[in-house]
């Protein structure tokens, strides 16, 4: 949400500058990135370190707390109305299978699977990403390792800032809008879609996010048929959760997320 | 005679009104594998956490190789060469044998965010490097077959290796052993005791806490005994089995 709107406000800015669009875009976007990565070292300084030695539930409702506060500034900052993206990227429709989709969509898909890739790398080849994987398995023996736990967790936050300030900036310019609340049902479906895959495991948080997503849109398609025209397609909401309720009663390990079970 | 490594000066630890260690000196010279026995409770791991700086002591210093050792920053610690085993193992379970050592590796490399993202030529070798050295361990502890298995589907006499690899990889100067052998039968234990002669002709200085006596009178070349946190006698083997404040810890105190 941040991300969106601070990309927003400087594409509005930067529109009447005759600037090439994707230079626009890409300044957009570097602005969210470092405000994103600002804003979740900040967090993790104020709102989780303090509490790394307490019980689990303790960061969750902080984490809820903090959202409430993020939401209610961007509310201040940016207002309560719905900013319209500016088209200013060309777009272009195509058929495949009979199904529309257009050349921005085409590209976001492009940036998810790049990103995605970079991580899994980062991750899994990285010294940093050993660290952070030996971190989150058992701080004190990474310590041990003469892993700086502070410093990993700080990156882990500023580099998940920055993917979710990409994150929004896509999100925002598939639906033209952005909305100091946006980032409120996306937290929840995104957090859907980890938990469908497997929590801890990336290709599963990429794989359950797809299956969520063409559970929610064929869902809301057919949900009139469905219940013979006593529920419409606003009610597509309801798939992801009958679907995370589905996956923690039956398979809370997630999809592919054998590995984390003992821990859920 | 050999350099002081480590020097241990009147270190006091207390859990609410339990004495974990009371007053516990000792000096542990370069190159010698020291035995650190006492019954159950007597404060040995407690020690190890004190020295490793998992627990903050009441009292006392810790001086390494002339240094002060800052108490309670583990990841300097290990910087400053001093890596440790668990008494219950805990490896990175849900991490492959070959990644446990490298990241053991992690206090003696540099790679940073910058050198993630860039992988610049610095960054590839040092990675390079990392694997070398990871793989040299796993064969030095005879479990380089078993590298790219998760850490947790070893078996228990491997995890005890792995751990000791995955140690040997932070370049320790104090290598500290906390019940290496505690579960294992005959075969493995001289194995384990082949292993630690090794490591300290490699010219590394070995602190081993161990119940299995035979192993440590030994293996070591001098020996404290910790009872009721409290040290009761500390030199070569031999003396220390004859003490009878020794004895009467072990046994029980004289019937009279």
């Amino acid at each position: 949400m941040i991300g969106a709107m601070v990309a927003l406000t400087v594409i509005k800015l930067l529109a009447a500058s005759g600037l090439p669009v994707f230079v626009i875009i890409l300044v957009a976007l570097a602005a969210a990135a470092a405000v994103c990565m600002a804003v979740g070292y900040t967090i993790e300084r104020i709102a989780y370190r303090p509490l790394r030695r307490a019980p689990k539930l303790a960061p969750l409702i902080t984490a809820i707390g903090v959202s409430i506060i993020l939401q209610n500034l961007a509310m201040l900052i940016w207002g309560r109305n719905y900013h319209a993206f500016p088209p200013i990227l060309p777009t272009s429709q195509h058929e495949i299978f009979g199904a529309t989709i257009t050349s921005l969509q085409v590209a976001i898909v492009l940036i998810a699977a790049l990103m995605m890739t970079g991580l899994i790398i980062l991750i899994h080849r990285t010294r940093l990403g050993r660290a952070m994987r030996a971190t989150s398995e058992n701080p004190p023996i990474a310590q041990l390792m003469g892993v700086n736990i502070n410093q990993i967790i700080s990156f882990t936050f500023i580099i998940g800032s920055a993917l979710a300030a990409v994150a929004g900036l896509m999100v925002s310019a598939n639906y033209s809008i952005a909305h100091y609340y946006m980032g409120f049902m996306l937290g929840l479906k995104a957090f859907t879609a980890a938990v469908l895959g497997g929590i801890g495991n990336i290709a599963g948080a990429v794989l359950g996010g797809i299956l969520l997503g063409l559970i929610e849109s064929l869902g809301a398609g057919y949900i009139g048929d469905l219940t013979g025209g006593f529920l419409g397609s606003h009610y597509q909401d309801i798939f992801a959760f009958f679907v995370l309720i589905c996956v923690l009663i039956f398979r809370p390990s997630g999809l592919v997320g054998e590995k984390v079970s003992e821990r859920a | 005679m050999n350099a002081v490594l480590l020097e241990a000066r009147a270190i006091a630890k207390h859990f609410g009104g339990v004495k974990a260690l009371t007053d516990v000196s000792l000096t542990i010279r370069q190159g010698e594998i020291y035995g650190l026995i006492g019954p159950n409770g007597a404060g040995k791991t407690t020690f190890f956490n004190v020295l490793t700086g998992l627990y903050h002591p009441d009292g006392g210093d810790l001086l390494f190789a002339g240094e002060k050792l800052e108490a309670s920053a583990p990841h300097k610690v290990a910087k400053r060469g001093i890596a440790r085993t668990f008494q219950n193992i805990r490896l990175f379970g849900n991490m492959t044998a070959m990644e446990n050592v490298m990241v053991g590796r992690h206090a003696r490399t540099h790679a940073g965010v910058l050198g993630a993202v860039m992988h610049d030529r610095r960054t590839t070798a040092e990675e390079a490097a990392i694997r070398r050295r990871a793989e040299e361990l796993l064969h030095y502890v005879n479990i380089a077959d078993r590298a790219d298995d998760l850490a947790r589907h070893l078996s228990y006499g491997d995890q005890r290796r792995l751990e000791i690899a995955r140690a040997l990889a932070t370049d320790p100067k104090l290598l500290a052993l906390d019940e290496p052998a505690a579960g294992m039968n005959g075969t493995e234990t001289a194995g384990l005791r082949e292993l630690i002669e090794g490591i300290r002709r490699d010219g590394i200085t070995v602190l081993l806490i161990e119940h299995d006596v035979k192993l440590v009178m030994g293996l070591c070349d001098r020996v404290a005994v910790l009872d009721y946190g409290q040290k009761i006698c500390e030199d070569v083997p031999a003396v220390v089995q004859k003490d009878p404040k020794v004895i009467e810890a072990y046994l029980g105190g004289s019937v009279a």
